[in-house]
């Protein structure tokens, strides 16, 4: 705990609990040093990750077009931009920005999370009322937790294979349909993706406030962007593990 | 009309010392009195038993000097909208209510005693730089500058602001946001608030942070304000700091000077 | 208290310093006149300003601009509380952005006609003249003033004048102006040359050679009691309408800080000066901890009436137009329900004396606005005082665009205080007194939107130049080191003064003598005073306060926050100050502006003055406990505006 007085000197204006900053040289470490600059970087690296969801729940959709549609459309993930670009060059220029946006993104929600409960080192000891936030809002850290834990096992089941028994290198429609006929993964890919459609129903609309991107003209118009954002990723992700457990696709 | 209610107050001798809830039966109260009153009305049935009466801060008595804010049944100034806990009136609880009343709990916000707390943090975030700089005498005729009636009207909305740290106690983080931006863009807003525009919020933000939490877009804050100020100005705060970053030339010049002293 | 009962011991020595020559140019003549102190030497003075409201505020952050090493002391726990904050309507400056004929003469000619005659003409000049430079500086400061459509400032007309010369910032005026200075303050804070005391009281002013050197304060968390020296000290520390406990005033204002340098020395000048305000919603039961005001605009589009049958049962909106009586239309047909705010008050009173109260406790007078809202309709109503019925409702819990208002006077505002002199000095050197603890510009009774006024003329502009005055006299003189010994006999006198308060344990808390006194006094020395009453309310008080010190049950100790030992201390001041007010109601033997006596009307109920007996400011000074006051008088010369009997037929 430092205790700070200004030169005025009066007793009245020493503060318990203040935190000072070491304000780093480097402007972008300076600026992502703030809780506000944080925001604004965690709104960023969202964006990316709503691109990443949009497009990934798009490309998945492919499962309906038939098997060689799927996997064509993986091969040609790894081959974008060749011959000009390395094979899987792209590729692995999008996965690094897609990982160090989620480090970041994790990186700044757990440091805002240190700072938040510093901030309130004891809590209320009665019970509390949330008029405006939302379930979605209050469970951010959590949703974010259980989806980080959940990309993980999903890269162990449809990357790598080490989760699916029945995994084959390079074709992903029979690995994606072998994994999901387990009803307990189907469960799982089920939950999570409500999980993600509750974060993203807080981060899609909250990333405008973060970058203050507010204005009377748009207002209403960024609450139902998240709401149709959300809906319609989590509307198309579900539609997979549904179809495959009920037998529509197989 | 009259009521009976039950109180659990926060008692707390003193900011190192361990607090609890008290209870005290308040009976046949009428519903025309306020909240505070009512406060007062157990102090002296407490002074009466020769029990020390519960510390509570208030002042003007009609919403507008912020001392007075407790929270009421877990919400900051009670159930009432738009409300500060001086102008809530009783005839808005139910006979037979358990009310459970407790201070504002930030760290920032040092308990002082039962329900009173410390929130000079406030005050040093308007030191950072929630002022223009126009020393007494150096003022130039009040309408040589128009400003619009819009824009006045907008600036009036963020410094309607009381500072009673409602929006703090009710973040579920503790953030100071709607405190800090209603200042910023009540000064931001209007012309005479120009010259100073990015070095104060880039100062204010950085005092803020010394001693609250981080905003992550609850809401919680305009909820619980009486005075109804809007998170749009929290947005406006984020985008002026991110264009101070590229405009604040105090900083940018800071930049220089650090690097022609290597 | 034989005192009473003969005349008060009378001198007429008070020297106003007013400056001579024309009154247009007194201020700048003045200005030229008075030393300075050249900005290299500023840091060599200490200066100490007790209060942070419009004018202690203002003030501290100007002389920390200016250079001096100041120091400020408020009670609340940040500066930006003080009770200036509520004032509502608007501030009057003398710009004339209307054309609707304003000027700087008028201002001063209609502040001294509001006043009844009993202000000191070279100073409300001087507020007139510096009235527009106020507006000025708070809009640099970032005010938001309500504007045109232009861009330009708007402004709003207020009782007591015929042209609209009010500048507002919605119902808020009060508060957006005192953040002004609260920035500009915490601007010097944050730079050192103001430091901050919040949360401290003052307690007893220090006074060594006839000059005040310092003050001693009480930490209101800790309880320790420190002292404090400088150069000067400046009080700024409000008015004491708390005396009547019911007010509109802040449940913390109070005249500790007055009261103490009045012990010390410091003339109290015309305590009996209290502004009673005409609309404000009426007690509605004995835990009733404070009154509200209504913004008197009200009454523009209200219609004030009671039943004409005292037992009158029904719901006012089912009581026929010919069972109601609208009392100030039948006695007042020329200016009807806008007569100024003392006889408005006054005649509600003698209705409601008269049994035609209105409301559960018969305390109050219906304000209608059914026909205003038939006639201009409800949207319109609503945008004139939306926020106000919104209020209303909030506090009465009725709906106010349906059953009408129920309003009573209320205390709202102290003219009287401190005397000072032209520089806002007191008779003691080096004290300072200003804004509405000071007595100066209001009279006997002071219009709507100019204690914002006067508050920032004197700190922003007229304190810091005159102090200089005074500083300059005392370079190269370090301040009184506070362990003279004066300092220590005040420490002890308080420390002394909080254990007794501790030691008494008596039977009845705080509050309760507070309300007695209160009682009391807004009963036989509120809105309308006779001299038997008067004796008889000297006498209650006397005994009350006796009775206090013997039987007040303060609990707690003095080292933590201890509110109850607050409040103790502000009431036994009050307790003393009633006293003095009740005899100074007394010996005026005329009613002007906040003063009624009922002995002295005009036959049809209006104020009667006696400028031939009482043309002075009744200047107060404490001769110790027990002993009577001493009268000084500084009388009152009129050169510019003619006395006149004030008439709303």
């Amino acid at each position: 705990m430092v205790s700070r007085t200004t030169p005025g000197g009066g007793g009245a204006v020493a503060v318990p609990g203040a935190h000072p900053r070491q304000r780093p040289r480097l402007w972008l470490l300076d600026f992502y040093g703030t809780a506000v600059g944080k925001k604004a970087v965690m709104a960023i690296t969202g964006i990316v990750g709503l691109g990443f969801v949009l497009v990934h729940m798009l490309g998945n959709l492919k499962i309906y077009t038939g098997e060689q549609h799927l996997n064509d459309y993986g091969e040609y993930l790894r081959e974008i931009g060749s011959p000009i670009i390395p094979e899987t060059g792209t590729l692995w220029l999008l996965r690094a920005i897609l990982i160090v946006a989620v480090l970041i993104h994790v990186h700044a929600a757990w440091s805002l999370t240190q700072m938040n409960r510093r901030a309130r080192p004891t809590g209320y000891q009665g019970p509390r009322r949330f008029v405006a936030a939302d379930y979605a809002s209050r469970t951010m850290r959590w949703t974010g937790v259980l989806l980080a834990l959940f990309i993980v096992f999903h890269l162990f089941d449809l990357t790598w294979g080490p989760a699916n028994p029945n995994f084959t290198r390079g074709e992903p429609y029979h690995n994606l349909v072998e994994s999901l006929s387990r009803g307990w993964v189907a469960a799982i890919y089920i939950v999570a993706n409500l999980l993600l459609g509750l974060h993203l129903y807080h981060g899609a609309w909250s990333l405008f406030q973060s970058l203050g991107w507010n204005n009377p003209r748009f207002n209403l118009w960024r609450r139902y962007f998240a709401i149709a954002f959300a809906a319609v990723v989590v509307a198309g992700n579900l539609s997979i593990p549904i179809a495959i457990v009920s037998g529509a696709v197989d | 009309m009259t009521l009976n209610l039950t109180l659990k107050v926060w008692r707390q001798d003193g900011p190192r010392d361990a607090g609890r809830f008290e209870t005290y039966e308040a009976n046949a109260v009428s519903e025309d009195i306020s909240f505070l009153e009512l406060l007062d009305v157990v102090n002296e049935d407490l002074v009466a038993q020769n029990r020390e009466p519960i510390a509570f801060d208030h002042d003007c008595r009609e919403g507008i000097c912020g001392m007075c804010g407790v929270m009421i049944n877990g919400q900051p100034h009670g159930p009432l909208r738009g409300t500060t806990t001086c102008q809530l009136h009783l005839r808005h609880f139910k006979d037979g209510d358990t009310v459970v009343v407790e201070p504002w709990r930030a760290a920032a916000f040092p308990i002082i005693r039962d329900l009173v707390v410390n929130r000079t943090a406030f005050d040093r975030i308007v030191m950072a730089g929630g002022y223009v700089t126009a020393p007494t005498g150096a003022a130039q005729d009040a309408n040589n500058i128009p400003v619009p009636k819009a824009n006045a009207d907008l600036a009036m909305d963020a410094a309607a602001c009381i500072g009673c740290g409602a929006c703090v106690a009710a973040c579920p983080n503790g953030a100071a946001q709607l405190f800090t931006s209603a200042k910023v863009a009540h000064l931001g807003l209007l012309p005479q608030g120009q010259p100073e525009r990015w070095s104060r919020v880039n100062a204010m933000v950085q005092r803020m942070e010394e001693h609250f939490g981080s905003c992550t877009n609850h809401r919680e804050c305009e909820a619980a304000c009486p005075k109804e100020i809007s998170i749009d100005f929290i947005a406006r705060l984020n985008r002026d700091y991110l264009k101070a970053q590229f405009k604040d030339r105090r900083q940018l010049l800071r930049a220089t000077d650090v690097a022609s002293e290597e | 208290m034989t005192a009473l009962d003969t005349a008060p011991a009378t001198t007429t020595d008070l020297d106003s310093h007013v400056p001579p020559g024309p009154i247009a140019e007194k201020w700048d003549v003045h200005r030229f006149e008075t030393r300075l102190v050249a900005p290299q030497n500023r840091r060599r003075f200490e200066v100490i300003v007790i209060g942070t409201g419009l004018a202690g505020g203002s003030a501290a952050a100007t002389l920390g601009e200016m250079g001096f090493n100041v120091k400020v002391f408020c009670f609340q726990d940040s500066p930006r509380r003080a009770h200036s904050i509520a004032a509502q309507g608007g501030i009057n400056a003398a710009k004339n952005y209307k054309n609707d004929g304003d000027s700087v003469y008028r201002l001063f000619y209609d502040t001294v006609k509001g006043g009844d005659y009993r202000s000191r003409e070279a100073n409300v000049y001087r507020l007139a003249q510096i009235s527009t430079e106020i507006i000025d500086q708070c809009t640099a400061q970032g005010v938001p003033f309500a504007r045109d459509y232009g861009g330009l400032l708007d402004n709003r007309s207020f009782g007591g004048a015929q042209v609209a010369r009010t500048f507002y910032a919605r119902g808020q005026t009060g508060q957006q102006l005192l953040l002004g200075a609260y920035q500009a303050l915490m601007r010097q804070v944050e730079l050192g040359s103001v430091a901050l005391y919040a949360r401290h009281e003052m307690l007893e002013l220090v006074v060594k050679d006839g000059r005040a050197v310092g003050v001693v304060v009480r930490d209101l968390v800790t309880g320790a009691v420190t002292s404090h020296s400088a150069h000067a000290v400046v009080l700024a520390s409000g008015g004491y309408g708390n005396v009547f406990f019911l007010s509109t005033n802040a449940k913390g204002s109070n005249v500790t800080a007055s009261w103490r340098a009045h012990r010390k020395g410091a003339y109290f000048a015309n305590p009996c000066y209290t502004q009673i305000h005409p609309t404000c919603i009426p007690v509605s039961g004995e835990h009733q901890s404070k009154l509200t005001l209504m913004s008197e605009s009200l009454r523009n589009d209200g219609r004030i009436w009671v039943p004409t049958n005292r037992d009158d049962r029904r719901s006012p909106n089912d009581i026929p137009p010919e069972d109601r009586d609208y009392y100030l239309e039948r006695r007042y047909p020329a200016f009807a329900n806008l007569v100024p705010r003392d006889v408005a008050s006054r005649a509600a009173k003698r209705m409601v004396d008269d049994g035609f109260g209105v409301g559960e406790l018969k305390n109050g007078v219906y304000l209608d606005f059914k026909e205003a809202i038939s006639r201009l309709g409800r949207g319109v109503i609503e945008q004139r005082y939306g926020n106000l019925f919104d209020m209303y409702r909030d506090i009465a819990g009725e709906d106010p665009y349906r059953v009408p208002m129920r309003i009573y006077p209320a205390v709202h505002y102290t003219m009287g205080g401190l005397w000072v002199d032209y520089n806002l000095m007191s008779n003691l050197p080096g004290l300072f007194v200003i804004g509405e603890a000071n007595f100066s510009d209001h009279g006997a009774n002071r219009l709507g939107a100019s204690a914002l006024m006067q508050g920032l003329a004197d700190g922003y502009f007229v304190l810091p130049a005159t102090i200089a005055g005074y500083l300059a006299g005392q370079l190269g003189q370090p301040p009184t080191p506070t362990s003279a010994p004066e300092f220590k006999d005040a420490e002890d006198s308080v420390r002394e003064r909080v254990n007794s308060l501790l030691g008494v344990r008596g039977s009845h808390s705080v509050d309760w003598f507070h309300r007695q006194l209160g009682k009391t006094l807004w009963e036989k020395c509120g809105m309308a005073r006779n001299a038997d009453g008067l004796k008889e309310a000297a006498r209650e008080v006397g005994d009350l306060r006796q009775r206090f010190w013997q039987d007040v049950r303060v609990l707690g100790e003095n080292e933590t926050l201890n509110q109850s030992l607050e409040k103790a201390g502000r009431v036994a001041d009050f307790l003393e100050l009633a006293e003095l007010l009740c005899q100074d109601a007394l010996h005026r033997e005329e009613s002007c502006g906040g003063h009624f006596r009922e002995e002295y009307q005009t036959p049809d109920g209006e104020a009667l003055r006696d400028d031939e007996r009482f043309a002075y400011v009744a200047a107060w000074e404490f001769k110790g406990d027990g002993a009577a006051e001493r009268l000084h008088q500084e009388p009152l010369d009129f050169e510019y505006v003619h006395l006149a009997q004030r008439s709303y037929k």
